[in-house]
């Protein structure tokens, strides 16, 4: 039988690697050995997609290597899901995330969406062309920490600066705290807007919300 | 094989720099240059400038068109950006583009046919977009109904079937690959066009991902092509398909391109 820090190691190694199939094997041995799913997500897993994060924005690895590690950390939470969900320790909080109305963009959503999940949120994904209104309901439904918006396009931009003001009006805008992200954006347009952070990238979304958690 | 130039576009740095401080010497050479390397149409882009996109848009169409003779694509999402700039050009133009979205093709249509213009079809609805195959030559078929409804010749449709990044969808370029060879046999007498960047997007090396694309899509029947003629490693690579292609007589398209320096 080989020691609980191995079969740690090698989790890691397999979620930095994107090794789907040897994840649900490795968490099953470690849940058997007696480790509790907290414990599997925040000590090992969580770690894991920091080292692809970080090695991602340093350029090392590339796109497809980030998704395929994201894919396989979330096949490891969908084993730990259950599990957690009943013990109430689900990670980090609920994110809801979507494009926002008129824009049908969604790949650098949902890699936003994946990595986020990686990194032990609980992710509400609205999908694309999200009306303001949809928006402010999931708020209501999912009382989640953060709303996320992307928009690829600077057409749709302006519509980020109309659905925190529709937030306003609704009289939701403090309940959440907003990332907006997507090509077109910067750190300027996200301030005049009112928004609480802008991410260049879903590394940099990840760590925003971290800080503001 | 109708090759559109797409270095004019405002989501180029260079490019954005160049219209907001009115270099016209700059914008000029870039339509020189695409010129000489073989486009048929220049892409004119002046979409990042949101709210006075005309003016920039018609100071770049009056600026390309002092310095070379070839007719246009207007660039613009906004059916009233291209009714301003279809008096300014020329020549007959192309409209970049139509999608399935309502607001669009009923006000870029009548123009289309109005001035018997080409027009660029994006496989893309006001709320989804299209990433199989078979969702894209759905698409293809709803454009080619509101076209032919329009009074536009099919011949004037050029079906862009968009192509999704790789690096997020390991099935995307098939998806495109699949749907150009079925709405080029379902639709006779259409045409197929595409753009190659985003094919690549967060790969390494990207522009060879983009060269075998090209050549891959030339295979399966595209007719069309967006891209910038000036790189010649791409430009030699779209030669060759349509020679393997059977669309070069003679093979003497290719030997034109050798022989003046354009194929790597």
């Amino acid at each position: 039988m080989p020691e609980i820090t191995t079969l740690k190691e090698e989790l890691q190694q397999a979620i930095i690697k994107g090794k789907r199939d040897a994840v649900e094997p490795l968490v099953r041995k470690l849940l058997f050995d007696g480790l509790n799913p907290e414990a599997i997500m925040n000590d090992v897993m969580i770690p894991a997609m920091d080292v692809v994060g970080d090695q991602y924005s340093r350029n090392e690895i590339f796109l497809p290597e980030m998704m395929i590690a994201a894919r396989a950390m979330n096949i490891g939470l969908d084993i730990l899901r259950p599990m957690l969900t009943a013990q109430g320790a689900l990670g980090k909080g609920k994110v809801v995330i979507g494009s926002v109305k008129g824009d049908i963009h969604d790949v650098g959503k949902n890699i936003v969406s994946m990595v986020l999940q990686g990194a032990g949120y609980e992710v509400i994904d609205l999908g694309i062309d999200v009306a303001p209104e949809k928006f402010i309901e999931a708020i209501h439904q999912h009382q989640p920490k953060f709303v996320l918006m992307s928009a690829l396009i600077t057409l749709t931009m302006s519509m980020m600066d109309e659905t925190i003001w529709t937030f306003k009006k609704a009289g939701v805008r403090e309940k959440v705290k907003i990332g907006v992200g997507g090509a077109p954006l910067t750190q300027k347009f996200a301030d005049q807007i009112g928004a609480d952070f802008y991410g260049k990238d879903a590394r940099a979304a990840v760590i925003k919300c971290n800080t503001l958690i | 094989m109708l090759i559109i130039g797409e270095r004019i576009n405002a989501s180029r740095k260079s490019i954005a720099d160049a219209i907001s401080s009115r270099n016209a010497a700059f914008i000029r050479n870039e339509a020189k240059i695409q010129a000489a390397a073989g486009a048929d149409y220049i892409d004119a882009n002046a979409g990042t400038f949101v709210g006075e996109e005309a003016k920039h848009l018609q100071w770049v169409i009056e600026t390309i068109q002092e310095a070379v003779d070839l007719p246009l694509s207007i660039d613009s999402p906004d059916p009233a950006v291209i009714k301003a700039m279809i008096p300014l050009v020329k020549k007959t133009p192309m409209i970049n583009s139509i999608t399935l979205e309502a607001s669009r093709l009923e006000g870029i249509l009548p123009l289309v046919a109005e001035h018997k213009a080409k027009v660029i079809g994006l496989c893309q609805s006001g709320d989804s977009i299209a990433d199989t195959a078979e969702a894209k030559v759905k698409m293809a078929g709803q454009l080619v109904k509101k076209v032919e409804a329009s009074g536009v010749p099919l011949d004037h449709l050029y079906i862009d079937p968009l192509v999704y990044p790789l690096a997020t969808d390991d099935r995307s370029a098939l998806a495109t690959l699949d749907a150009i060879e079925t709405i080029m046999k379902e639709f006779p007498g259409v045409h197929t066009t595409c753009g190659l960047t985003n094919v690549s997007y967060g790969l390494p090396n990207r522009k060879l991902v983009n060269r075998a694309f090209l050549v891959a899509a030339i295979g399966r029947g595209l007719d069309s092509v967006i891209l910038d003629p000036t790189d010649k490693q791409l430009f030699g690579a779209l030669k060759a398909a349509l020679t393997i292609a059977g669309k070069d007589e003679f093979c003497m398209q290719y030997i034109a391109g050798f022989r003046e320096g354009r194929l790597e």
